[in-house]
């Protein structure tokens, strides 16, 4: 059986009460690393664990702590990004509603280390159900003396506080979250200053992912060290995965790195398998944003050695056979899937969450979605497959943000896979009904 | 002062003087405010909005955000730039019962598009329309991160996932039941799955 680490007692009843997980084995990271740890080596442990943001960028999350400022008489800020908006992606919606105390005891762990008086779950706001619960569970940790003045006696205190955004995808990026944070538009900052540096309130800030949070219990629980033995190579630990799409098995699983993508989707541990006796047509592996892989490549690397799980094996070969794991938005598609009209409901994602900051990434979205609509309503030519390739290119590494690049990506690997489908859906001049699209862009209008 | 902008939305003054917050609602805002240190009260901005829109008809006027701006001290401006950057602030009157549909890849893979052009057949209404009795209004949405139970739609705090005909049928009725508005900020959300 493979290791749990976050969502190992999912199924024990009442485990969303502080009783519950309490007795369970909670909140033992606070107490180990309050009463026999100073700060810097809980962050010496998170170093050595190898963890990685579980966001989708993957950066190593000590090395992200150790960046950040401590000025005197300055306050420091830890600041959770709740906003899960990645498409194909509800690990931390299922994490935060079934265990809601495995975030709260990370929130205090993680800002023992840090030095944060004050922390914020900035969750978004169509979460506002699950923003309840975190609620209560942070009242039942202030009634038990987890969190607030003096916490186990020691010098150490601790607010945390949850607050909802409103509907914006470009809010989990981390500038344009602290933006919203402070009241405002989710308009991302231009870095440098890093949020380590000006982050909240122009003060030092580290914003870190759900799972990443709760995920440094554990670290502490065990050591650095002993995590750092699960997984493979330089993807330690274990990974929150939220499976979708044609599979019999949809749901979050939580496996070890390394697991083999096969046995991933077709186990019965797992996916178990693709829907109705079909077959695999393509994957989307670590949310929209990653490049999309057919079934041959997702399976196994170009050098036809097994593809796992894991930063590494999905990203071998780059974009050319690669892809990303990205937040673990896992996407299946079986072989009646259309691509062209997968990659539609992609774009008109982005064109819809751009903030609208940069031109490229503005008026390029909406491009895409125009060219893409040709494609579903009949007048698409063989040259508009060129046309699309050229704008996603235009697009990339020319914003502010990465979601100039998480909208190009897509397209591109939609492109460089299946292009023989789009020349064929342009040859077809088969029209499909998009009607409701029309009308849906008047809703965005209005 | 409003009028100015709140694009093509009228300001009215008199409007604007018969807009008050209940004591429940202040205290919550007063509560919201206390999260953020002194002289950060802007900060509350979005969750404040959401109480707001909850209390008056569930949609922000242009009097509702000068409201707004007095309480929280900032310029009426700031309150309209932040409404209208967030796809879940209504800058216009909506049905009681709002129902957004996800229409994103993993709920269009499963059958998303049926269930909305259901609900507008059922409804007899359009994406973006209300209804006339102003019980429902049909909208999509962009992932709303239900892709393990899809398809579904939102409506205020609730989400009603893996639906069936049967099952938009079923909602409709006890909302329809119900007729009372759906906010966001609803404590008695009712998740069916």
């Amino acid at each position: 059986m493979a290791r749990k680490l976050l969502i190992q007692n999912d199924q024990v009843p009442g485990i969303n009460t502080l009783e519950v997980y309490r007795a369970q084995g909670g909140y033992r990271s606070v107490e180990k690393a309050l009463k026999t740890m100073v700060p810097d080596q809980v962050t010496e442990e998170v170093k050595k664990s190898g963890l990685r943001g579980r966001g989708g960028a993957g950066f190593p999350t000590g090395m992200k702590w150790s960046f950040l400022a401590k000025p005197e008489g300055v306050p420091r800020y830890l600041v959770c990004n709740a906003d899960e908006s990645e498409p194909g992606t509800f690990k931390d919606r299922y994490l935060m509603e079934k265990i809601p105390h495995a975030l709260i005891e990370g929130m205090i762990t993680a800002s023992y280390a840090l030095g944060a008086r004050t922390s914020y779950i900035y969750i978004r706001g169509e979460y506002f159900y699950v923003a309840r619960i975190l609620e209560n569970a942070i009242k039942e940790a202030y009634e038990a003396g987890w969190l607030g003045r003096n916490i186990l006696g020691t010098d150490f205190s601790h607010d945390c506080y949850v607050q909802v955004g409103a509907g914006a995808y470009i809010c989990g990026e981390e500038t344009a979250l602290l933006e919203s944070l402070e009241g405002k538009r989710g308009n991302p900052r231009i870095k440098p200053p890093f949020p380590a540096v000006a982050g909240l309130w122009g003060c030092p800030t580290v914003v870190n992912n759900v799972e990443t949070i709760a995920a440094v219990c554990p670290i502490v629980n065990m050591g650095g060290d002993e995590y750092a033995k699960i997984g493979v190579g330089k993807s330690t630990g274990t990974k929150l995965i939220s499976a979708s799409g044609h599979i019999n098995k949809p749901g979050v699983y939580e496996i070890e790195l390394g697991l083999p993508v096969e046995e991933f989707i077709y186990s019965d541990a797992y996916c178990g398998g693709i829907r109705n006796g079909k077959s695999l047509k393509a994957v989307v592996a670590g949310g929209s944003s990653v490049p999309i892989l057919p079934a041959h490549l997702i399976l196994k690397t170009a050098a036809g050695e097994p593809r796992l799980m894991s930063y590494e094996s999905l990203s071998d070969g780059g974009f050319q056979t690669g892809t990303m794991l990205g937040s673990g938005g896992f996407i299946v598609m079986d072989e009646d899937t259309s691509i062209v009209k997968n990659l539609f409901t992609f774009t008109r994602f982005y064109h819809h969450e751009s903030c609208g900051q940069c031109s490229p990434c503005r008026e390029g979205t909406g491009w895409m979605e125009k060219v893409l609509k040709k494609f579903l309503n009949g007048t698409a030519q063989e040259s508009d497959v060129d046309l699309l390739w050229d704008i996603q290119r235009k697009i990339e590494g020319k914003t502010i943000c990465p979601l100039g690049e998480a909208a190009a990506w897509p397209v591109a690997a939609a492109i460089r896979h299946f292009k023989e489908e789009f020349l064929e859906v342009a040859r077809s001049k088969k029209f499909v009904d998009i009607s409701h699209y029309e009308r849906l862009n008047k809703q965005y209008a209005s | 002062m409003g009028a100015q902008v709140h694009g093509t939305q009228e300001f009215n003054e008199s409007k604007r003087a018969e807009i008050e917050f209940s004591d429940e609602a202040m205290a919550t805002v007063q509560k919201l405010i206390s999260n953020y240190p002194e002289g950060k009260q802007k900060s509350a901005l979005i969750p404040v909005l959401h109480v707001a829109q909850a209390e008056f008809d569930g949609w922000l006027s242009p009097e509702v955000m000068d409201y707004v701006a007095s309480i929280l001290n900032i310029k009426a401006i700031e309150v309209f730039e932040v409404a209208s950057f967030y796809s879940m602030f209504n800058l216009k009157p909506v049905g009681k019962c709002v129902f957004e549909v996800c229409q994103t890849s993993s709920c269009w893979l499963n059958g998303a598009e049926d269930i909305i052009k259901y609900i507008e057949k059922k409804l007899n209404i359009k994406v973006g329309e209300t209804t006339k009795d102003g019980l429902f209004t049909l909208k999509v949405a962009e992932c709303l991160g239900s892709c393990g139970t899809a398809p579904m739609l939102q409506c205020g705090a609730s989400y009603h996932e893996k639906l069936t005909y049967e099952k938009v049928d079923r909602l409709i009725d006890s909302y329809k039941a119900e007729g009372k508005r759906r906010s966001y900020t609803d404590k008695d959300y009712k998740n069916t799955l």
